[in-house]
């Protein structure tokens, strides 16, 4: 390279003014390292630029530097200590803010959804009540009809040795061949237990089974229909193992009751 | 002391290190800023906060892009122009009635008596028109070669070599 070509092109004058290109500044740089006379003149040119445009400074600015001191010291220790944790600290209560916002929607509308399903089932519940006491009343006011009819002849049935304070009663209807029994008066069956109901003949003594009473515990009143054609002369209850016996076990023999002779 | 080194210094926070080239430089910077603002009061505070914007932003400086100088000169003409388009800037225009370095020069009571300033306002007096111009465009408006070549309606060349040549008889003047 011709240095003296170089310095007299007026190259350096304007990398001083920085009216170069990016490239250029880099290629001015790269030259000015590898040949020492470039930059001597670069300082010179430098240092005559430096006094040109002071002299265009009407005061000098030496004295001010303890101000400028003084706040760059606070701005250190105030974007030290003070302003990164402020920004953190709002960015935080930010994100805390949000997130609890958003919780609590989450949560009142789980809430809400949960008051919906309550109301739902709480309703179902009711709807089930009030149908259930509108079938037991016309369940009431059948049995009601029944217990009036002149028709029908009540049997009542006592305790016998293995459970004297039983009891029971039956209600029979000859039109229509069923019988009514009342077995609110029975203990509750051991499990594996039913009871089994018969009719009987007397002379000679008997026994037709009419039937187990599976739905005792299911049943709330207790009350059972029951078909029975036969000509009974009286009733009696046994319990048995669950599913009924061909005769019925005598030492089991609950209840029992003679059915009135005809008037 | 080396200059780069000096840089770097104050680019590793160094407060000693900045004020030496405050005191380097800041009379320069208020200098141009003053040629953009006219006005000391204002151009004393616009130069503050170009040092401290130098300071805080140390570490965007590359010797690579240039002369530290030059750089701080260019973060001055921005603060400069940036407050020329403030609102406060336009209700004080009516009292602006130079437009040149030169006139500032020229009109200056107060500048301090050193002789380089005295020289400097000889010595500009007797400059050339054209020659006023480029430097004024070139290191106090910091227009590019090819904005300067445009303005004045030269060759990019010739805006080099005349610039050359004026800074040249500065320099011859100055002793540097």
């Amino acid at each position: 390279m011709d240095i003296k070509k170089y310095i007299t092109s007026g190259i350096l004058e304007l990398y001083v003014a920085g009216s170069l290109s990016e490239k250029e500044n880099e290629e001015v740089h790269a030259a000015i390292q590898q040949n020492p006379e470039l930059l001597t003149e670069v300082l010179s040119i430098e240092n005559a630029i430096v006094k040109l445009t002071a002299a265009a400074s009407k005061t000098d600015s030496t004295y001010l530097f303890t101000t400028i001191k003084k706040k760059v010291d606070g701005d250190v220790t105030k974007v030290v200590s003070i302003s990164k944790p402020k920004n953190n600290w709002i960015q935080y209560t930010g994100w805390a803010a949000s997130i609890l916002i958003g919780s609590a929607l989450v949560w009142s509308i789980s809430q809400n959804n949960k008051l919906k399903d309550q109301v739902a089932t709480e309703k179902q519940q009711l709807e089930e009540q009030i149908d259930k006491a509108s079938n037991n009343l016309a369940e009431a006011e059948k049995l009601i009809t029944i217990f009036r009819d002149k028709d029908i002849v009540s049997v009542p049935l006592s305790g016998q040795a293995v459970s004297p304070e039983s009891y029971a009663k039956v209600y029979w209807d000859k039109k229509t061949n069923n019988i009514y029994l009342d077995a609110k008066g029975l203990p509750a069956p051991p499990k594996g237990k039913v009871y089994q109901v018969w009719s009987l003949k007397l002379t000679p003594l008997t026994p037709t089974s009419l039937g187990t009473i599976d739905t005792f515990m299911a049943d709330n009143n207790k009350i059972f229909t029951i078909e029975n054609a036969n000509n009974s002369e009286a009733f009696g209850i046994t319990l048995e193992d669950e599913g009924g016996a061909e005769s019925p076990t005598l030492e089991q023999l609950y209840t029992l009751g003679a059915v009135p002779a005809a008037p | 002391m080396n200059l780069d080194q000096l840089v770097l210094q104050f680019q590793q926070k160094d407060i000693k290190a900045y004020e030496k080239l405050y005191n380097m430089y800041c009379n320069s910077v208020s200098g141009i800023v003053n040629n953009i603002v006219k006005n000391d009061d204002v151009a004393q505070e616009i130069t503050q906060d170009v040092f401290i914007k130098a300071w805080n932003n140390s570490e965007s400086y590359s010797s690579k892009k240039g002369r530290f100088f030059t750089w701080i000169l260019n973060i001055a003409r921005n603060a400069a122009i940036d407050y020329t388009r403030s609102k406060k800037f336009k209700q004080s225009k009516q009292n602006l009635n130079s437009d040149f370095f030169v006139d500032i020069l020229e009109t200056s009571q107060s500048l301090d008596n050193s002789t380089d300033a005295i020289g400097i306002k000889e010595f500009v007096t007797k400059l050339g028109d054209k020659c006023k111009k480029v430097i004024e465009l070139l290191y106090f408006k910091g227009f590019t070669q090819k904005e300067a070549s445009e303005e004045l309606d030269m060759p990019l060349g010739t805006v080099k070599t005349r610039n050359r040549n004026c800074i040249g008889e500065l320099r011859t003047m100055l002793g540097v």
